[in-house]
């Protein structure tokens, strides 16, 4: 089968293409290279004036695992006001803020986004998390396996042991949980909170174990440099939505010591303290950070208003946050010597201060990190507003005149501290294809997706170019997945299952004598079970395929 | 139907699908396809996995007479069809079941109701109004300094327990850890004894718990309070309890709602609940909801990740909706609003569908008797015995697979919903 789009502007940055005129070709799943004059073309779509990119990818969005289905289960009255009828070829569903997976997984191809990334993935909670996303379909699907607060990685590090061992255990909870990175969320803070410890700073002792936050995010960031895993570490900070926490998030970059480090939903922690109400915006030092520090990057967790609900593994943050409640209710669960999670919802309001200041904190960072490279478009789904609010956020940044406007709304005391007004950046096309496909592809070492060169998976986005972004963004005409036309002017037209995403890193398999020894010792399952095997990825996928991405070393 | 995998005649680490708790430590021996727990087994495990010995030998019957599986299938798919609300009740099955309800449902316009719902909902509208503060059962074990059981003696619902989570002396925080354990209500029966544990006993009047949580809470904030007495116990105790639990390094609060089966009993965990909450504005203190038998926890984690929704969720309109008193099967069944029941139940034989006039299609262990012949009867194996499967724990966290244990050729409840489901598309 050999396709021909026809004449879309297109927007490649991976290939450094900038809204050139061009035709592209498909050929079983892939783009391909411009065929020979004698060959048959099957079918041929004429994009004259269409906007053509790499399906989007969803670098940081918490869309399947136990916090998101707390979530699901504390709240009915999201779910009823947001139903998804069933067709012919799609299931039903609802959920607004949180959303079944089938929701989930239509929404995002109806947005033109092909591949979404599960950010907080607990080790015992991952079989879980891959029936969830096994269930989400449409897109491609990856995930980030969280360490940082487990016993097993504190004990190793209060003994002194050698980085090489705890860059096996690294690698072997890799290999057990099929993800493709490392996520540590508030370095030993879930842990000390078990201890009743509130809060966690930077070079604070863990109560029992001794080691700081600062030493986990040294040793990991050394484990997933030395073991090649393409993505850097996805650092979740200490001290997240605590006025002030700028200093840490400062200290936080410096504390990979060089190595690769990725600060995610930064907008919750570019916070100071000045100003009658000791709340201010710190986003201008952390991007002027993010600037001057190459091996950096971000990603944003933009506030938008409205209800949501935020759902985290940082129970200490989510204990402190749990009188914000709205509805006033809250789940925080302390879970197997491995992690934590905190669920409340949430209802960011333009005339609070703290949010409207939390809105334009987001809109800072965005406009001021230089690199479209290393910042990245999200709102941290659902935790600063739930995902299909995307559109209207690339309309703020690519509208200065609509920015300024919704500027005017929020709460006075927050306009007169915030400096979004006196911005004049404009994102270009060019910039969004980089925030939402190239960068992250090249973030997360996916060599066939985020681009439109031969070879490439045939993840194609196609847009009506209208001047509103908003809608533009929000309808695409086309939706192209392995080749398939899989939406058709914003809605489902064929449903797939899309492909898992992971790295498998080698180990000394001397590892596993440890853990076994941990888990009948300690734990109340035992360390085989946390290994999902291929037959059980391939089963919860519905038969998708698993890609295995290199490791560079 | 399941594939004849290779059984070893001695398999470890087996876990157990018989309870929430889905021990995975059982050492079990297959010698000549008879099942047999070496160790780690409770009462619970040895008894149901020594009834897979006796079952078998029965196949699909259609209004009790034998049929093949196709056969039943396509009957079962045309009762369906002619039907205006199918209820598919019963769901104690595994995950891969629960994903094939959820399908076929969907397909129907049907009704997805558990057996134990009425069970369950009782935590389920704690979490929609107020939400917890909860633990798991490794932190309860390396944690734990104070264990309170309200309501029942969880040991005949979860037998291994205490011996899993509690009574152990080597913990990652150093050995000889001691946990202080307080039932309120009637704490183990009479007779039995718990190994290694001396549990202080405060027998309360469980239908009255929630004044006394009310008073403990009174008590916790330093309110005044007026009653001499809450739940047939005098203030002096409960003055004591409250004294103990706010000097827990990290106490613990475990109920099994099956423990509360009166009216409105959602409220009484809702104010265990924020008994508890309050406990972590000083120091930490959890909530250990136990449930997760029959299949129950894993269902309703199923149907809320697909749809948004758990039990008792109608897709009737072409949406789901959710509504713990409309959608019941005993409602539906009693107001003759159902038309069709579709029961699943391939954990526990003794658990039949509900005495009803209208068409049922159950799905069932080998060994069930009915009163009334079911239309369509399809046995079914028994997950973690007859085949692989995955089951949910008691902490909603954990989802460990279970395997084949035995040569089987009892379809999975996954097999005969797609078998049903094919044979609705072709009609």
């Amino acid at each position: 089968m050999l396709l021909k789009l026809k004449g879309g502007r297109v927007y490649d940055p991976a290939n450094g293409v900038d809204g050139e005129i061009r035709d592209l070709y498909v050929r079983d799943g892939q783009i391909a290279s411009t065929p020979a004059p004698d060959e048959r073309i099957d079918r041929e779509y004429d994009l004259g004036g269409r906007v053509v990119m790499a399906g989007a990818i969803d670098m940081h969005t918490h869309i399947g695992g136990g916090k998101m289905n707390i979530a699901r289960a504390m709240l009915p009255e999201d779910h009823r006001g947001d139903p998804v009828a069933r067709t012919a070829i799609t299931r039903a569903s609802c959920g607004h803020a949180a959303p079944g997976t089938f929701a989930t997984g239509y929404r995002y191809a109806e947005m033109g986004y092909t591949a979404c990334f599960e950010p907080a993935i607990l080790p015992v909670n991952a079989r879980q998390a891959h029936l969830e996303m096994g269930d989400t379909p449409m897109v491609d699907k990856g995930g980030y396996v969280m360490l940082g607060s487990d016993d097993f990685l504190l004990r190793l590090m209060a003994a002194g042991e050698d980085q090489k061992l705890i860059n096996d255990y690294v690698a072997w909870t890799l290999q057990a949980t099929h993800c493709i990175g490392i996520k540590v969320v508030n370095p030993g803070g879930i842990s000390a909170f078990k201890f009743n410890q509130r809060t966690m700073q930077l070079d604070e002792a863990h109560p029992f174990y001794g080691v700081t936050p600062r030493d986990i995010l040294r040793v990991l960031s050394r484990a997933v440099h030395e073991l090649g895993v393409p993505h850097p570490l996805h650092v979740h900070s200490s001290n997240l939505g605590v006025p002030g926490n700028v200093d840490t998030t400062l200290g936080t970059i410096r504390a990979s010591e060089g190595l690769p480090i990725h600060l995610t939903h930064i907008q919750f922690h570019s916070y100071g303290t000045e100003g009658d109400r000791k709340f201010s915006s710190a986003a201008a030092r952390v991007a002027e950070a993010v600037n001057s520090t190459p091996n950096a990057s971000c990603d944003v967790g933009q506030v938008l208003f409205g209800q949501t609900v935020t759902a985290s593994a940082d129970s200490m943050s989510q204990q402190r946050n749990s009188g914000f409640a709205n509805p006033p209710k809250y789940v925080v669960m302390d879970i197997e010597c491995d992690a934590g999670c905190g669920v409340v919802p949430f209802k960011y309001r333009d005339r609070n201060f703290v949010n409207a200041l939390q809105w334009a904190v987001g809109l800072e960072i965005f406009l001021l990190v230089n690199d479209p490279w290393r910042v990245f478009l999200t709102t941290d789904h659902p935790n600063g507003a739930p995902f299909t609010t995307y559109p209207h956020l690339i309309r703020l940044l690519m509208d200065r005149t609509f920015r300024n406007e919704r500027l005017g709304l929020i709460h006075p005391d927050a306009q007169a501290l915030t400096t979004v007004g006196s911005i004049d950046r404009e994102y270009s096309l060019y910039e969004i294809a980089i925030l939402t496909r190239a960068a992250p592809a090249k973030l997360l070492g996916l060599a066939d997706l985020g681009h439109l060169a031969p070879g490439a998976r045939a993840d194609i986005t196609v847009y009506r170019n209208d001047p509103d972004r908003e809608r533009m963004f929000s309808a695409p005409e086309y939706v192209f997945k392995d080749g398939d036309v899989v939406v058709r002017d914003g809605k489902v037209v064929k449903v797939t299952w899309g492909r898992y995403h992971r790295v498998q890193p080698e180990y000394d398999h001397g590892i596993e004598r440890r853990l076994k020894d941990h888990f009948d010792r300690y734990q109340t399952m035992r360390a085989d079970h946390m290994r999902i095997t291929p037959d059980e990825m391939h089963a919860f996928g519905h038969g998708a395929d698993v890609v295995t991405h290199p490791c560079r070393r | 139907m399941p594939a004849s995998p290779v059984i070893p005649e001695a398999v470890s680490n087996v876990a157990c699908p018989f309870c929430g708790l889905v021990c995975d430590d059982l050492e079990v021996s297959t010698a000549a396809g008879r099942v047999t727990v070496q160790a780690n087994g409770c009462a619970l495990a040895l008894a149901a996995f020594e009834r897979g010995n006796s079952d078998g030998g029965t196949g699909p019957r259609i209004d009790g007479v034998p049929a093949s599986l196709a056969d039943a299938a396509a009957t079962a798919a045309r009762l369906l069809l002619g039907s205006r609300l199918p209820v598919i009740g019963g769901l104690a099955t595994d995950v891969e079941g629960a994903r094939a309800a959820g399908r076929l449902a969907d397909r129907l316009g049907g009704v997805l109701d558990h057996m134990n719902s009425a069970t369950f909902l009782r935590n389920t509208m704690v979490l929609q109004d107020s939400g917890w503060i909860a633990t798991t059962l490794s932190e309860v074990r390396n944690r734990a300094d104070l264990l309170i059981v309200a309501g029942g003696d969880v040991v005949s619902r979860f037998p291994r327990f205490f011996e899993r989570c509690i009574a152990n002396g080597d913990t990652l925080f150093g050995e000889g850890r001691t946990c202080d354990v307080i039932f309120l209500g009637p704490g183990v029966p009479a007779g039995s004894t718990i190994p290694g544990i001396v549990p202080t006993v405060i027998p309360c009047d469980v239908t009255q718990l929630a004044a006394a949580f009310g008073l403990l809470r009174a008590l916790l904030a330093g309110r005044p309070v007026q009653a001499e007495s809450a739940a047939g116990m005098p203030l002096a105790t409960w003055r004591a309890l409250v004294e103990r639990m706010k000097v827990a390094r990290y106490g613990v609060m475990a109920w099994a709602a099956g423990d509360f089966p009166f009216p409105h009993a959602e409220l009484t965990v809702q104010s265990l609940c924020e008994l508890v909450k309050e406990l972590n504005l000083e120091g930490r203190f959890s909530g250990l909801p136990l449930g997760g038998s029959d299949g129950d926890i894993t269902a309703d984690a199923v149907h809320l990740w697909q749809t948004g929704f758990g039990s008792r969720t109608s897709f009737g309109q072409g949406i789901p909706e959710n509504d713990a008193y409309h959608h019941s099967t005993a409602r539906l069944l009693a107001r003759g609003e159902a038309d069709v029941l579709v029961w699943i139940s391939s954990l526990n034989e003794a658990r039949t569908p509900p005495p009803t006039s209208i068409p049922t299609i159950v799905l069932g262990c080998t060994g069930m008797a009915f009163e009334r012949e079911p239309a369509v009867f399809i046995p079914v194996g028994t997950p973690g015995l007859d085949h692989a499967g995955h089951l949910f724990r008691t902490d909603r966290v954990v989802a460990l697979p279970l395997q084949q244990l035995r040569p089987s050729t009892l379809p999975s409840v996954a097999d005969v919903l797609a078998a049903i489901h094919a044979a609705l598309e072709e009609s």
